[in-house]
C-alpha cells in the first residue's frame, strides 16, 4: 500500500510495529500492521485478548510509541504527536472520569483545555449531554453515578471537544445484557449523527458484527481479515476468523476439482463425504473448510430427497433455535442449528435417526 | 461455627498484659494533664483546680519567643519536606523507571531507621564542617530531612491508589503535562499530601534531640525550652505546657489520619 492512497482516508495504518521489551524477552504485539479507516466509518477491531487490538488503539490516541511503521491522519504523519495534540478522543474501558470533578467539569475538561471561550463550553456541554441523554445529573459526581450513567458521562466527555476520530476501548464491557443492547444501538446512531469516525474495539463478536461498517479481525498481531459483518462471517478466509466469529463446523478436506459450472470446488472430508465448497483450493490440496451449523439442514428420514443418513446424539433447546449434534454414518460430527420457529426437526430425540442436507457453497474454503 | 480466628483472649495474661501496656503508656500523660490544672506549686499533692499555670505558661515570654521558633521551624521544614517527598513520589511511582530505584527509596526512608542521636551528630559535624552558622537555618535543614519519610509514606501510598488511566484521560483531552499535574494528578493526591504536610509537621514540632543538637545559641524550640524549664526545677507549669502541646499533637495526627481517609473513600468509592 503507498503512502498515496493512505493520505485520502481518516487514519492510515501503515507497516505499524510495537515490540515490548528487549532482547530475549522482547514480545512483539503487533507485526506489520496496515489497514485504512475512511472518514464517518464505524470501524472495529476484533478479537481475543492479547490479539494487539488495545495496543493498537493506544498507537492511534499517542499512549504507546509505534516500534516501526507509520500512522496518518487525514494524510498527516501523527506517531510523533503526545496525546494531547491529536485531535482524536477516548472512550476508556473503565470510563477514567475525574472523580473530584461533577459531570459537567468532567465533560467541558477538553474543552477548556483547548481554551474555548466559557459561553461556548456551556452551550457545547448542554448540547452533549442532551445527545447522551444526561439531562439532569451535570451537577452529580461520577461515584454518584451507575455503570451505565458513567458509561455515557464517558461518551460525552470524548465526543464534546468534537474529535475528528473516537476511540471507544471496550466500552459496554462493564454493562449489563439489556444495558449493552441498548448501547449498541445509541452507539450506532450517536456515530451516524455525529459524523464522527468512530474506532470501536471489542472482543465481543456480536458487538462487532451488530454496528461495524467495517471490521479487523486481530489475532496475534496481525488482522486476520479486514471486511464487514457479512463478509468475516460468511466467507471467512481463514481458520481463526471461522472459529472466532460464530459457531463453524471445521473439517479437514481434499479438493478434488472444479464442479462443472456452479463455480464450487468439489472436495471431499477424510471420512469421505464428498461436499461442494466456495472459495479457492488447488486440486490435491488439504485445507479445512467451514460450515455454519444454521446452513445445514436436518430432518425425519425421508423428508428431504438427497439428505445425509445420521445420528442424533444430542438435542439442545436454545430458546429461538433449537441445536442438534449428529453423527454421520462415516463417523463425521456435525452441529446444526434450526430456528424453532421452522419446526423441523422438532420431533427428533437424541438416538433418532435423521437426515441432513449442506446445501452446495455453503461450506467455505479456509486458509490455515 | 464460623472458623475462628486466633482468639487472643483465651491467652492467660492478656488482659494483664494489656492493662499494664496502657496504664503505663497513658497513665503518665494523665497525672501530666491533671497536675496541670493544680492550684499548689507541686506535681504531686493536689491542692485544688485552677487554671493559673495555663495563664502562666501563655503569658511567659520566654515561651513565646521559643513557640515562634517552634511553628517557625515546623512551616518551613513540613513544607519543604512534603515538597520533596511529593516531588519523589512521582518521580518513584510515575514515568518510567529509575535506575536505583529500591535504592532511592530506602535512602529517603533512612531517617526513620537510622537512630536520632546519630543522625544529630552527624547533622551537627556536617554543619560544622562545611561552616554552616549554627541557628534556625540549620534546625530547618536538619528537620527537613527527616520531615521528607514521614510526608513521603501517606503521600506514596495515595499516589499509587490513583489508577494512570486518570492521567491518561487528561492528556487525552488535550491537557499538557502541567495541566494533567494540576488539574487531576494534584487535587487526586491531595488527601495524601495534606496528611503528609500535617504528619511532617507534627514530628519537627515535636523534635528534640536533633533540634538540641544543631540549634545554635538563642535558636530555642519550645521542646528545648520545657527541657531548660524542667532543669531549673519542675512546676506544673510544664505540665501545662506539655498538655497544650499534646492537645495540637493529637489534633494533626487525628486531622491527618480523617483526611487521608476521607480521600480513600471519596475516590476509590467508585
Amino acid at each position: 500500500m503507498t503512502t498515496q492512497s493512505l493520505r485520502g482516508d481518516a487514519v492510515g495504518i501503515e507497516q505499524v510495529t510495537k515490540i515490548y521489551g528487549e532482547g530475549a524477552n522482547a514480545v512483539a504485539a503487533l507485526k506489520g500492521v496496515s489497514l485504512t479507516i475512511g472518514d464517518n466509518e464505524f470501524f472495529t477491531l476484533l478479537g481475543p485478548s492479547g490479539c494487539g487490538k488495545t495496543t493498537l488503539l493506544r498507537i492511534l490516541a499517542g499512549f504507546e510509541q509505534v516500534s516501526a511503521g507509520k500512522v496518518f491522519l487525514f494524510g498527516e504523519e501523527i506517531e510523533q504527536l503526545p496525546p494531547n495534540r491529536r485531535p482524536i478522543n477516548t472512550v476508556f474501558q473503565h470510563y477514567a472520569l475525574f472523580p473530584h470533578m461533577t459531570v459537567e467539569e468532567n465533560i467541558a475538561f477538553g474543552l477548556k483545555r483547548l481554551g474555548r471561550e466559557p459561553a461556548e463550553i456551556r452551550a457545547r456541554v448542554g448540547e452533549v449531554m442532551e445527545i447522551v441523554r444526561l439531562g439532569g445529573f451535570a451537577h452529580r459526581r461520577p461515584g454518584q453515578l451507575s455503570g451505565g450513567q458513567q458509561q455515557r458521562v464517558a461518551l460525552a466527555r470524548a465526543l464534546a471537544p468534537q474529535p475528528k476520530i473516537l476511540l471507544l476501548d471496550e466500552p459496554l464491557s462493564a454493562l449489563d445484557l439489556k444495558l449493552r443492547q441498548q448501547m449498541r444501538v445509541e452507539l450506532k446512531q450517536i456515530q451516524e449523527n455525529t459524523g464522527i469516525t468512530f474506532i470501536f474495539v471489542t472482543h465481543d463478536q456480536e458487538e462487532a458484527l451488530a454496528m461495524s461498517d467495517r471490521i479487523a479481525v486481530m489475532s496475534q498481531g496481525e488482522v486476520q481479515q479486514l471486511g464487514t459483518a457479512q463478509e468475516i462471517y460468511e466467507r471467512p478466509n481463514n481458520r481463526f476468523v471461522a472459529d472466532f466469529i460464530g459457531d463453524a463446523n471445521i473439517l479437514a478436506v481434499t479438493v478434488l476439482g472444479d464442479d462443472d459450472g456452479s463455480g464450487y470446488r468439489r472436495c471431499r472430508t477424510a471420512q469421505g463425504m464428498e461436499i461442494l465448497c466456495a472459495g479457492s483450493g488447488a486440486p490435491g490440496s488439504t485445507p479445512h473448510v467451514s460450515i455454519r451449523p444454521e446452513r445445514i439442514a436436518i430432518g425425519a428420514v425421508g423428508s428431504m430427497a438427497d439428505g445425509i443418513a445420521c445420528d442424533v446424539e444430542r438435542v439442545v433447546y436454545l430458546g429461538t433455535n433449537r441445536q442438534f449434534l449428529v453423527c454421520l454414518a462415516d463417523g463425521l460430527k456435525l452441529t446444526v442449528l434450526v430456528p424453532n420457529a421452522l419446526r423441523a426437526g422438532s420431533e427428533l430425540q437424541p438416538g433418532d435417526k435423521a437426515v441432513i442436507h449442506v446445501p452446495p457453497g455453503t461450506a467455505q474454503l479456509l486458509k490455515d | 461455627m464460623a472458623r475462628a480466628r486466633i482468639d487472643l483472649k483465651r491467652y492467660p495474661a492478656f488482659g494483664t498484659l494489656t492493662w499494664a501496656c496502657i496504664v503505663l503508656l497513658y497513665a503518665p500523660m494523665l497525672v501530666i494533664m491533671i497536675y496541670s490544672f493544680n492550684e499548689l506549686r507541686s506535681i504531686t499533692n493536689w491542692g485544688g483546680f485552677s487554671l493559673a499555670w495555663y495563664w502562666k505558661a501563655i503569658t511567659n515570654p520566654q515561651l513565646h519567643a521559643a513557640t515562634f521558633n517552634s511553628i517557625v521551624v515546623a512551616l518551613s521544614a513540613a513544607t519543604l519536606g512534603t515538597v520533596l517527598a511529593l516531588c519523589a513520589a512521582l518521580a518513584m511511582s510515575r514515568g518510567r523507571r529509575l535506575r536505583y530505584q529500591d535504592t532511592g527509596f530506602a535512602i529517603i526512608n533512612l531517617p526513620l531507621m537510622v537512630p536520632e542521636i546519630v543522625t544529630a551528630i552527624g547533622s551537627l559535624v556536617f554543619f560544622l564542617a562545611v561552616g554552616i552558622q549554627l541557628g534556625l537555618l540549620t534546625i530547618i535543614i536538619a528537620h527537613t530531612v527527616f520531615c521528607i519519610p514521614f510526608a513521603y509514606l501517606p503521600i506514596a501510598a495515595r499516589l499509587q491508589g490513583i489508577e494512570g488511566y486518570y492521567e491518561e484521560a487528561a492528556r487525552d483531552l488535550y491537557a499538557s503535562r502541567w495541566e494533567t499535574f494540576r488539574f487531576v494528578t494534584l487535587p487526586l493526591m491531595l488527601p495524601g499530601v495534606i496528611a503528609g504536610y500535617m504528619l511532617a509537621f507534627i514530628v519537627s514540632l515535636d523534635d528534640f534531640i536533633i533540634t538540641n543538637m544543631v540549634a545554635g545559641p538563642g535558636a530555642t524550640t519550645l521542646p528545648m525550652a520545657i527541657y531548660g524549664m524542667v532543669r531549673t526545677g519542675f512546676t506544673p507549669e510544664i505540665n501545662a505546657i506539655s498538655t497544650m502541646m499534646l492537645l495540637v499533637s493529637a489534633l494533626f495526627v487525628s486531622a491527618s489520619y480523617l483526611i487521608g481517609r476521607a480521600g480513600d473513600r471519596k475516590y476509590n468509592a467508585q
